[in-house]
């Protein structure tokens, strides 16, 4: 039907669909963003109301998820136990790591066993970081899906530099869920940096100070000719503008003499009072705290005060990371701030401080990371040739293994480059010995107890030999999202040592099985929206065909009343593309213009067959003949 | 990709001890521009898991050149020499003299009215070491001599272990 429409010149493409449909995804502590590639450029998709954040929040009811985004954070006060939010600091972390927050935590948590990750209990039951990110993740792609008319081939979903591999795995396992296929997890800085100005094909040296509301990230990269190198990255995967509110709150707190033992909807009130403080006053000089009864007035001095420890945080983290980049500070040619949390006025005066020069910030920090992502996604699925930008990530923590005393032996340094393959020998140290147990552990300190668990191998079927003198070989290798694999193999035998990997934080396979059924439940309210969005973007495809072919010529080819009955069509198709939730009333409706507009393209098709012979001399025409 | 070939092939370099710093980058990044598995992310899981391979190769080769101490170890392995051998210098009293006296020198800076003046000088001055340690081995691998460039080698250890622990002394006195 509409097809008749399309007359194309030779060698031209009929079908500009062809694009693979990939996304940038920010899956961040306080809100959530998706962005594409449009026209050549990035752009942050925007909700059916027109807003680019999606909260990362998440009410539950006894049925279920009842509402993610704005809407659950409407629950916030009213249900603080049921509105899950800030999860991603929950992300591939365990229990005992939640009480190092130090913090009092408005939610309870049902222990895992072996220490896994702890879940949220909630009227729904017990749910898991992990879960309650890949409904987030669940719904931004149907969001995208909804804008780009059908399924995304492909997504890069960011993470702090500083996560670690249990934190990047946890990330990943929540794209698995939400069904997406992840082409690469990016950190978050070296989006950033994507996002401002490769165009310019520009070199230098770049830190990106990333604030967000639960992490600090700061990565010195160095871009020559195309290639983004990320020299160093570091930061504290637990500090962020959340840390700003509470500041701000216990100092309320302690202000009013409020018991510290309160409520969770009071610490909910105060925390909010607080944030709300914290973003006046980089407008304004002053500004007045208003909890229950009592109120309180807060000026920029003493923000200053409660807030300089924690900038000065992130400013030592800032030092390191020059240090182990090997740039000095007046090498670095831009400064790029990242995150909500920098928008506030006294980390903007410090970095600024620190680096000696006004950091960039023309772009949006709640949405640069996402349009990073998106551009390096449109780079990976293959729309764009991708010979003029690649990324060279490092590995932010140090890789090691548990050796006598608890003492832990590096592996692979931090800052090293991935990809990058390890491999170690180890040797039995008793006569017919046939296991070795190997416990991996992330971090820089030189203790075990000190580091992050990440995984405990054990390696069997090692042939029985006397002591010494079996050689097994064991490969650590992390691929470009930052993620661990293992490999071991008896050098002497060739016998592969079968190796049990127990994720300290992960998830059990049969964990992520279940969870996968528990998603086909939504599963069909998800075809639905994804037909509509289908007809929907058959209507546009029509609707702006038949516009562009009445531009051409339909003054020539159609009457007055033709042409008026074409376009009043239209304009109803339209109403209908806007209005209508039903997909099948969108598709008749489709089909009924497509009929009315066939005499028109019949018409079309004849004048321009007409003008094609009209060039041609009767000779040629004969000779073809 | 060659992979079997050795890291001075595979940047197109020759097999020396002085490496032109320029050259090594350009190259590496030609080669990660080709064989990186971003290059793959659309591409099947056995391709990317190729591409992984190929990358870390990459990344071992390049690590392994730019670092002289990496370098002068996989030249003697290049030559057929095991660089972890045990070299002369645990009989070398004055080498271990001055071992004992920078460490002590090191491990006192905390006290130091002016540390981190006094972390820089002794940085450069193991710099310095480290240095004409690098110039020996240049001539005693040149010379064919591979006894002696395993105890350059494993003076290099020494002084590359000393300025790492400064490096990590500096970030302590920072935190304090």
């Amino acid at each position: 039907m509409a097809v008749l429409l399309q007359i194309s010149e030779p060698g031209q493409s009929p079908e500009p669909h062809q694009r693979k449909r990939a996304v940038g995804i920010d899956l961040g502590t306080t809100n959530s963003l998706v962005a594409t590639v449009r026209s050549g450029s990035a752009a942050i998709l925007n909700d059916e109301q027109g807003r680019a954040l999606l909260p990362s929040a998440l009410h539950y009811d006894r049925h279920g998820l009842s509402c993610v985004g704005y809407e659950a954070l409407g629950h916030d006060l009213s249900d603080p136990l049921n509105t899950l939010t800030s999860v991603k600091r929950f992300m591939g972390r365990g229990l005992a790591d939640v009480a190092l927050f130090g913090e009092q935590l408005p939610y309870e948590f049902v222990e895992q066993p072996a220490g896994g990750m702890p879940k949220f209990a909630t009227a729904a039951g017990a749910i898991s970081p992990v879960q309650a990110s890949a409904e987030l993740l669940a719904s931004l792609e149907r969001r995208a899906e909804l804008a780009l008319g059908g399924d995304l081939d492909g997504a890069v979903i960011t993470v702090p530099a500083y996560f670690d591999d249990a934190q990047r795995q946890a990330t990943k396992d929540a794209a698995m869920l939400a069904g997406l296929k992840v082409l690469r997890l990016l950190n978050e800085p070296t989006a950033a940096a994507i996002a401002y100005g490769l165009d310019a094909g520009g070199e230098g040296t770049i830190a990106v100070y990333d604030l967000g509301g639960g992490t600090f990230d700061i990565s010195i990269l160095r871009l020559t000719r195309g290639v983004f190198e990320v020299l160093a990255s570091g930061g504290d995967s637990a500090l962020g503008g959340d840390d700003f509110d509470r500041a701000i709150a216990d100092w309320l707190r302690a202000e009013l003499a409020i018991d510290a033992d309160m409520a969770p909807a009071q610490q909910r009130q105060l925390l909010a009072a607080a944030k709300r403080a914290k973003q006046q006053l980089s407008e304004v000089e002053q500004t007045e705290l208003v909890v229950g009864e009592q109120s309180l007035t807060l000026d920029r001095g003493q923000l200053a005060e409660l807030l300089d420890p924690l900038i000065a945080k992130t400013l030592r983290a800032c030092r390191r990371s020059l240090a182990d980049a090997g740039v000095k500070l007046d090498e670095v040619d831009n400064v790029v701030l990242v995150g909500g949390s920098t928008r506030a006025l006294r980390v903007r005066e410090k970095v600024a401080d620190y680096f000696g020069r006004e950091p960039l910030c023309h772009l949006d920090p709640d949405q640069v990371v996402a349009l990073g992502a998106a551009i390096q996604a449109e780079v990976l699925i293959g729309n764009k040739s991708g010979d003029d930008l690649l990324l060279l990530d490092v590995i932010p923590l140090s890789l090691g293994i548990e050796t006598m005393g608890g003492l832990v032996e590096k592996i692979i340094h931090r800052n090293t480059t991935i990809p990058v393959a390890k491999a170690q020998e180890f040797t039995t140290f008793k006569d017919g010995q046939t296991a070795l147990a190997v416990h991996v552990v992330q971090g820089e300190r030189e203790l075990v107890s000190d580091c992050r668990s990440l995984a405990r191998f054990e390696l069997r079927g090692i042939p029985p030999m006397t002591a010494g003198s079996a050689k097994i070989r064991v490969t650590y290798q992390v691929d470009a999202d930052g993620l661990l694999s293992v490999a071991a193999r008896e050098m002497t035998s060739g016998v592969e040592a079968r190796i049990e990997v127990k994720p300290s934080y992960g998830l059990e396979e049969s964990e992520v099985t279940r969870m996968l059924q528990e998603s086909f439940s939504h599963a069909r309210d998800d075809m639905a929206a994804r037909a509509l969005a289908e007809q929907q973007v058959e209507a546009d495809r029509i609707i702006e065909d038949i516009r562009a072919a009445i531009a051409a010529d339909g003054e020539q080819l159609l009457d007055r009343v033709e042409l008026d009955c074409l376009n009043k069509s239209l304009d109803e198709l339209q109403a209908l593309r806007d209005s209508s939730q039903e997909h099948r009333a969108l598709a008749r409706k489709i089909e009924s213009v497509a009929k009315g507009s066939e005499a028109f393209a019949a018409r079309r098709m004849d004048a321009a067959v007409k003008k094609a012979l009209a060039g041609q001399s009767l000779d040629q025409l004969e000779g073809e003949l | 990709m060659p992979l079997s070939q050795d890291y001075f092939a595979l940047f197109g370099l020759p097999v020396d001890f002085s490496v032109p710093r320029q050259a090594l980058d350009a190259s590496y990044r030609e080669l990660q521009q080709r064989h990186h598995p971003d290059r793959a992310a659309a591409g099947s899981d056995s391709e990317v898991r190729l591409a992984v391979q190929q990358a870390a190769a990459i990344n071992q080769a390049y690590a392994t050149l730019k670092s002289p101490l990496l370098r002068a170890h996989y030249l003697l392995e290049l030559a057929g020499v095991d660089a972890n051998q045990e070299s002369h210098i645990t009989r070398d009293g004055m080498f271990l003299m001055e071992q004992i006296e920078l460490r002590e020198r090191m491990e006192e800076i905390a006290d130091h009215p002016q540390p981190f003046d006094e972390l820089e000088a002794l940085r450069s001055a193991a710099e310095v070491k480290f240095v004409e340690c690098e110039e020996r081995f240049v001539v005693d691998y040149a010379n064919g001599d591979h006894q002696r460039a395993v105890d350059a080698v494993a003076k290099l250890q020494f002084f590359s272990k000393l300025l790492d622990q400064l490096d990590e002394l500096e970030q302590d006195l920072e935190e304090l």
